[in-house]
């Protein structure tokens, strides 16, 4: 409907107001170019470097000097043919510690999103409702949030330390273990860890976004069920959960691409676990660490086409409405 | 199919009292319109009757059977919202049917109940559309068709119409009348600020101030009685003329009103007042001419057709007879009727 609109009052200006429209077309550019620039300067050409590097073989030594070489896709895969003639393949794509930060990611951003997106609904279910001092809550609620992650990381780690950490103590105490756990350090509860401090620094957020959509669902629609008798749970199912549906399929875009990139929260709590080293960790590694910088951008570069195919599926498959046009 | 009373009912939120004790019985199959300025209640008084509100004190009764606590659902009510409070997401048959799912209806029953609906508003053809793919006035129609399919006792009306454009308001209002007529003994409530929805819509009506009613009566007997200078002023466009000061004071009274069509432009000798017309809004069908009798509003002087005067023209005017409305210092109507002057 909106592009009929448009298409129309386009052709009613092209007669007599043409001369308008260029001047605000020309002024609208005007106004754009300070973004396109910046935009340019702090997204594209960072993107467009880190794709290029991909393709080299640069390295510590190198990439300062400008002396590095173009290796094609060799930093993806490539064929080595060993002294008995049998070919080995390299390269990231058959790199197997690649493929478990790939996975580690994956699981990490499934599982995280899955939680904060129910917990997230739960709690602004609650802070939806009126009660006294709801304000109060609705900004203590966002502390987790506010807190820099790396802060929280720290704190999160004491708090699981396996010898004076406070959740080691309590779980002891009530008898729930025998023995303290080494939470971050033990490859099986390494990826929980991560999972409950993400959860619960995000999940404000997320609660906040959803709070906002269910803001946008007019009372009357809740009146006009419970005039009708329909059963509170059938009313969220059937009315509540359809109608914040744009508005948490965006909260969950956000989350998802913010979980794709996980990396500060894991390099701190669990340096140097296998079982929980993800794209990012792995690619910052192999730059700074090792100085790698062909390999590490390569793997950025396979980092930025995950989250796209990621993006493109959740958009397509959900119908995300991100213009919000359709909503209307 | 129900006789609504009220009785004594207050309704407080925190300390603010909104209702202030309203005595108020509607009858059986009557058309009910609650009207009045913004703020008065009227809205509050029908989430009352609806249930959507709880009571503070007093008591509501449909058939005599007290209502205070009974769930809306249990109440047989429907109510049509301001903003008709659609699903966006259901097309317009589930709309209609999403409420009777759960009463027990067969599919079969509801189906029918909801293609009758549809077929007495004319929207049986739009029940596969969503919402937002009709007009505003079809989706005021769904509103009141899905309110039909409950098949209730009481139908309320929430200020139905302020969505809508001037051109569709009046055709809408007819339709609301025509629906009145086709379900005799529906007990309809009707919210409005307008007063003109009010007159063309009601058997009765509530005029309400403030919390408290100020009167109830047939439209008719709101426009030729009214119970005080409120009503007075509230019910009829143009507004009523109120004339202070000396003119009241030779008539016995603190107020004189006068509608602008009781008055009549005749000759100096026949004039009882005169004044200059300072402005005129020719309306095609009528004219209206402000006339400054030197009070501190112009009097409004109705007169059908098209008339010739001049601005700045002096005119003479002279009241109907029996057409005055005297009022006392505190709006009180002084009952003995104006005899001819």
């Amino acid at each position: 409907m909106t592009t009929t609109v448009t298409a129309g009052s386009m052709a009613g200006t092209r007669s007599g107001e043409s001369g308008l429209e260029r001047q605000r077309a020309r002024a609208a550019f005007w106004f754009l170019v300070p973004m396109l620039a910046m935009l340019a300067f702090v997204a594209a050409w960072p993107l467009l470097r880190s794709i290029m590097l991909s393709l080299t073989d640069a390295d510590a030594n190198t990439i300062f000097s400008g002396s590095y070489e173009w290796v094609g896709f060799d930093n993806y895969l490539r064929a080595q043919e060993r002294a008995d003639g049998t070919i080995r393949w390299r390269g990231v794509l058959v790199d197997a510690s690649w493929w478990n930060a790939v996975w580690n990611t994956i699981r990490f951003a499934v599982m995280s999103v899955t939680l904060e997106t129910i917990l997230g609904l739960l709690v602004a279910l609650v802070l939806h409702a009126e009660f006294r001092g709801r304000g109060l809550v609705r900004a203590a609620i966002l502390i987790p949030w506010a807190i820099p992650t790396i802060v929280s990381a720290r704190m999160w780690g004491w708090m699981f330390n396996d010898q004076y950490g406070i959740i080691n103590h309590m779980l002891l105490s009530v008898g729930l273990i025998d023995a303290p756990i080494a939470w971050t350090a033990r490859p099986d509860t390494a990826m929980i860890a991560v999972l409950i401090v993400d959860v619960w620094k995000t999940t404000p957020f997320m609660a906040l976004l959803i709070l906002a959509g269910l803001q946008m669902i007019p009372k009357e629609m809740y009146e006009a069920a419970k005039l009708d008798g329909i059963h509170p749970v059938r009313v969220f199912f059937r009315v509540t959960l359809p109608l914040l549906k744009p508005a948490l399929m965006v909260a969950v875009i956000f989350r998802l691409l913010d979980a794709l990139r996980i990396f500060d929260l894991i390099y701190v709590l669990t340096p140097r676990s296998s079982s929980t080293v993800t794209m990012s960790v792995i690619s910052f590694q192999n730059i700074r660490e090792f100085g790698d910088y062909a390999e590490g951008s390569a793997q950025s570069t396979i980092l930025f086409l995950i989250i796209l195919v990621f993006v493109t599926l959740y958009i397509w498959l959900g119908r995300v409405d991100l213009s919000g046009e359709r909503s209307r | 199919m129900a006789n609504i009373q009220l009785r004594n009912v207050v309704k407080a939120f925190g300390a603010a009292k909104v209702i202030k004790g309203v005595d108020l019985e509607i009858r059986r199959g009557e058309f009910m319109v609650f009207v009045g300025p913004s703020g008065c209640g009227k809205s509050t008084l029908l989430r009352l009757i609806a249930g959507l509100e709880t009571i503070t004190s007093g008591d509501l009764l449909f058939d005599g059977e007290r209502m205070n606590s009974v769930l809306p659902s249990k109440r047989g009510i429907a109510m049509v919202f301001q903003s008709y409070a659609l699903y966006p997401h259901m097309t317009v048959y589930e709309n209609m049917a999403f409420g009777m799912k759960l009463a027990g209806a067969s599919k079969e029953e509801l189906d029918a109940r909801v293609r009758r609906a549809a077929r007495m508003l004319q929207i049986d053809h739009l029940l596969e559309r969503l919402p937002r793919q009709l007009s505003g006035g079809q989706r005021q129609r769904v509103a009141i068709g899905r309110a039909i399919t409950r098949d209730p006792r009481v139908f309320l009306f929430d200020e139905p119409l302020s969505n809508l454009d001037a051109a569709l308001r009046v055709a809408t209002r007819l339709e609301i009348a025509k629906l009145h007529h086709e379900m005799r003994d529906v007990t309809m409530i009707y919210v409005t600020h307008d007063q003109v929805e009010a007159m063309t819509l009601a058997d009765r009506i509530c005029v309400l101030r403030d919390g408290r009613v100020e009167q109830v009566g047939t439209p008719a007997e709101l426009y030729d009685h009214p119970a005080n200078l409120f009503v007075a002023g509230f019910i009829g466009s143009p507004r009523m003329n109120f004339i202070e000061g000396p003119i009241a004071a030779e008539h016995g009274c603190a107020t004189l009103g006068v509608r602008s069509e009781h008055l009549d432009l005749v000759s100096e000798e026949e004039g009882t007042w005169t004044g200059r017309v300072v402005h005129a809004e020719d309306l095609g069908s009528d004219n209206y001419l402000f006339v400054d009798m030197g009070l501190s509003e112009p009097v409004i002087v109705r007169q059908p057709g098209k008339v010739a005067v001049a601005m700045g023209e002096q005119v003479w005017l002279r009241p109907q007879p029996g057409r005055l409305h005297r009022f006392d210092g505190n709006g009180q109507p002084i009952p003995v009727p104006m005899a001819a002057e």
